[in-house]
């Protein structure tokens, strides 16, 4: 499977992220913001960071960069796009994913381990996963997700809510909710389920010496489903 | 010609900077203070003499990319 991780000047996840798909085999390839096109590739990334340092908003100055028309052709054609905090941000961005997400609720950077709940599993990323729960890591401080009222219903009515803040047996409630997210949103999916946006970073979760494998899990079922 | 333009978190969007600051006032006895919300201020420079076109572009590039209208109204003053 060929994977291309695009680079922001910013971006701070990205090596991490490319470690961790040649992990797993994936046959990746670094591309650069202004780069008129993209490798072939079968997933793209945009991995977590703070791409032209936050300005203006989280994502905002990233999701017009040269690059980025490559990404929506790829997404809009049925590409698998993954896009990871800082990655989540630049897709809500571009419109490739609804919603947007805000300042944490209590003003603070939070960089902890935290569980996620897996929503659903009829897409390419999740599909016969074997967990549930997932232990995975957050470093953010605008992962706070919102959208419209309208735009939640259309979310949950079409299965789009992709992973959502949990404790470590699954409960959802507002004390396993670290950002103030509505309904405890980690991750979504566009409509097509190509592609996932979300806070928690998988590639800092590929070792089990150094952090745990939840993240190894997430890498090797993109890879299994592919096949 | 130099157009402003001022974006604002919507009603009913949670702003927990406004709402810091407006704590803060509270504690330095301005307590009269009810509500805080705070936003952006853009001044941009376009070359266009024409105060309906220039507007207009601004209005585009609000749109476009100043605000975000998931949760941001925007004003052109």
């Amino acid at each position: 499977m060929r994977s291309s991780v695009i680079i922001f000047p910013g971006s701070n996840c990205d090596r991490d992220m490319d470690v961790a798909l040649k992990k797993f085999g994936f046959k990746n390839q670094m591309v650069w913001h202004n780069d008129q096109s993209i490798p072939k590739s079968d997933l793209i990334v945009l991995p977590g960071g703070f791409s032209y340092g936050d300005y203006l908003r989280c994502g905002s100055i990233a999701s017009k960069s040269k690059i980025i028309k490559s990404v929506i052709d790829f997404a809009n054609s049925g590409g698998l796009v993954l896009g990871i905090c800082n990655g989540f941000q630049i897709l809500t961005e571009t419109g490739l994913l609804k919603g947007i997400l805000q300042q944490n609720k209590f003003l603070n950077f939070i960089c902890s381990n935290v569980y996620i709940k897996v929503k659903d599993k009829q897409n390419k990323y999740f599909k016969d996963l074997k967990k549930d729960v997932l232990e995975l890591h957050i470093a953010h401080n605008e992962g706070n997700y919102f959208c419209s009222d309208d735009e939640l219903k259309s979310l949950e009515d079409n299965n789009q809510i992709a992973v959502t803040y949990c404790g470590e047996d699954g409960t959802e409630n507002e004390t396993t909710n670290p950002n103030g997210a509505i309904k405890n949103i980690a991750g979504i999916f566009n409509k097509n389920k190509n592609v996932l946006g979300m806070m928690p970073h998988p590639e800092r979760m590929i070792d089990k010496y150094l952090s745990g494998e939840d993240g190894s899990l997430f890498f090797k079922n993109i890879l299994d489903n592919f096949k | 010609m130099k157009i402003k333009v001022i974006v604002t978190l919507k009603n009913g969007v949670l702003d927990p900077q406004g709402k810091a600051i407006q704590q803060t006032l509270n504690g330095m006895n301005f307590g009269n203070v009810e509500d805080v919300r705070q936003g952006k201020y853009f001044e941009i420079e376009v070359k266009e003499k024409d105060e309906k076109k220039a507007k207009s572009l601004v209005d585009d590039m609000c749109k476009k990319l100043l605000a975000n209208l998931v949760i941001e109204d925007y004003k052109i003053v």
